[in-house]
């Protein structure tokens, strides 16, 4: 019972990203800690084939657990989930995670926009979104749908993006709780297990 | 935007009306869905738009047409047709006749691209492939076996991966903007209307396929959907799900052997 009242409430980061995104990662997450009281996933616009390199590739630099993630799958704190190429990744009330195979959004399969916009429904003022480096407008619409429903929303500074057009058309077009570089999104988000 | 309960209401008078059932579907990509139409057709009042779909049965079969998606590829996952040319087509050739059945096979991609592997393999002739889909829309389209040709560079790129040897345009004729597949592909397939909500088994298959249907449905339509396709199959049949969906939680795991680690299945007993 105990574990289950941790769980109703625990928080989610969502983390979207495309072009120059992946080296991004690659500093935040091999400094991050074995999360607890939080879920982190990752959206990355990636080739079109059920290649597994990506998955792989995060596994080795953290410490955390990374769940492949499969049809509704149960989603829990203390797990790193890496959004599957050729899928939009949706989150259930449930706790569940669902995919779906329609349209490309922004010429993307995973959108950024649709796991916002599906996991702010669900998460509200639990969830943070953050944005990295990339050169398509993907991440705005559904920020702003984080941002509507309660939720915080970080994009990385445009200047220490290697394709700064992805969080400069975010932070145009939203009202961005902070805007920070690489190593204060790291600081960010060890704060949320303190 | 819709909210949850106005979505549910949808749900019971589509089934009151019309009796089709989407109370099994999975709510986050259906409400995203019945959202999208919603806007599309400039809607801002739910009560308008419920009463759209009560009254007027062609807008209704646009909605549905609408919120089930129909997007298809042709040799998705090509790593998953290498397994099927050079795995389980070799078995299945033992055979004096071979039944395979498309469940949700959409706009038709995949059934032609199955058509194909099964003419390399020299089997085709001996093959009959029933493709279903509950949107007769789309079936209008699988039957014709036309597609948009600017797809044609990733589908044939798709079928190089796949390990096809031919060249790919001979499977097609070109024009304005379209290829048509070869009538000889089409004509060992039968389309027809069936609903994995509601219908049974019509007949016994070897082969199954199933791709990224089962993800629109909760677990217990996924139970009903794997337990049709089991009564569906001979024994030593294989069915063939999407590349994140399996049938773990929906049947025995002692009646089936899983081919590697494709999300292919054989059923042994």
């Amino acid at each position: 019972m105990e574990e289950n009242q941790i769980n109703q409430d625990f928080k989610v980061v969502i983390i979207g990203g495309s072009a120059g995104s992946l080296n991004v990662l690659m500093q935040i997450l091999p400094q991050l800690p074995v999360i607890k009281t939080f879920a982190v996933v990752i959206v990355l616009h990636r080739k079109s084939t059920d290649d597994q390199t990506l998955e792989e590739l995060i596994k080795l630099k953290v410490r955390s657990n990374v769940k492949p993630i499969e049809d509704k799958v149960p989603f829990l704190p203390g797990f790193i989930y890496i959004a599957p190429s050729n899928y939009h990744l949706l989150f259930e009330k449930n706790d569940v995670l669902s995919l779906d195979t329609s349209e490309k959004i922004n010429y993307s399969r995973p959108s950024i926009d649709v796991s916002f916009e599906s996991a702010a429904e669900v998460y509200k003022n639990r969830l943070t979104g953050i944005l990295l480096s990339g050169s398509n407008a993907d991440g705005t619409e559904g920020l702003k749908s984080v941002k509507n429903e309660g939720g915080t929303i970080i994009i990385q500074d445009p200047d220490s993006a290697e394709m700064p057009f992805m969080p400069n058309h975010a932070i145009q077009n939203t009202t961005p709780d902070y805007v920070l570089n690489i190593q204060q999104i790291l600081q960010f988000i060890l704060s949320i297990d303190n | 935007m819709i909210e949850d309960i106005e979505l549910e209401t949808l749900i019971n008078e589509v089934y009151e009306y019309y009796g089709f059932d989407f109370g099994s579907y999975s709510r986050a990509s259906l409400k995203r869905r019945v959202n999208r139409i919603y806007q599309l057709d400039g809607f801002t009042y739910f009560e308008e738009f419920l009463s759209k779909v009560r009254s007027d049965s062609e807008y209704y079969k646009r909605m549905v047409d609408e919120i089930t998606v129909n997007v298809t590829e042709m040799f998705r996952d090509p790593s998953f047709y290498t397994v099927i040319r050079n795995q389980i087509l070799p078995l299945l050739g033992t055979k004096p006749f071979i039944r395979l059945w498309h469940a949700g096979c959409s706009t038709g991609e995949e059934v032609y691209s199955v058509a194909i592997l099964l003419k390399e393999a020299g089997l085709l002739h001996k093959s009959l492939i029933y493709a279903t889909d509950i949107n007769t829309t789309v079936l209008e389209t699988a039957k014709k076996g036309i597609f948009p040709l600017r797809m044609m560079k990733e589908y044939s790129e798709n079928y190089r991966d796949s390990g096809g040897k031919e060249d790919f345009s001979n499977y097609y004729t070109a024009n304005y903007g379209i290829a048509k597949f070869n009538e000889e592909l089409s004509k060992k397939m039968v389309f027809s209307q069936h609903n994995l909500v509601s219908d049974t088994s019509f007949n016994e298959f070897d082969l199954i396929f199933c791709r990224n249907v089962l993800i629109y449905f909760d677990n217990d339509l996924q139970k009903r959907a794997i337990n049709l396709f089991d009564e569906s199959l001979s024994v030593l049949g294989f069915l063939a799900l999407g590349t994140k969906e399996t049938i773990k939680y929906s049947i025995s795991q002692s009646k089936y052997k899983q081919v590697e680690k494709e999300k292919i299945w054989r059923k042994i007993k």
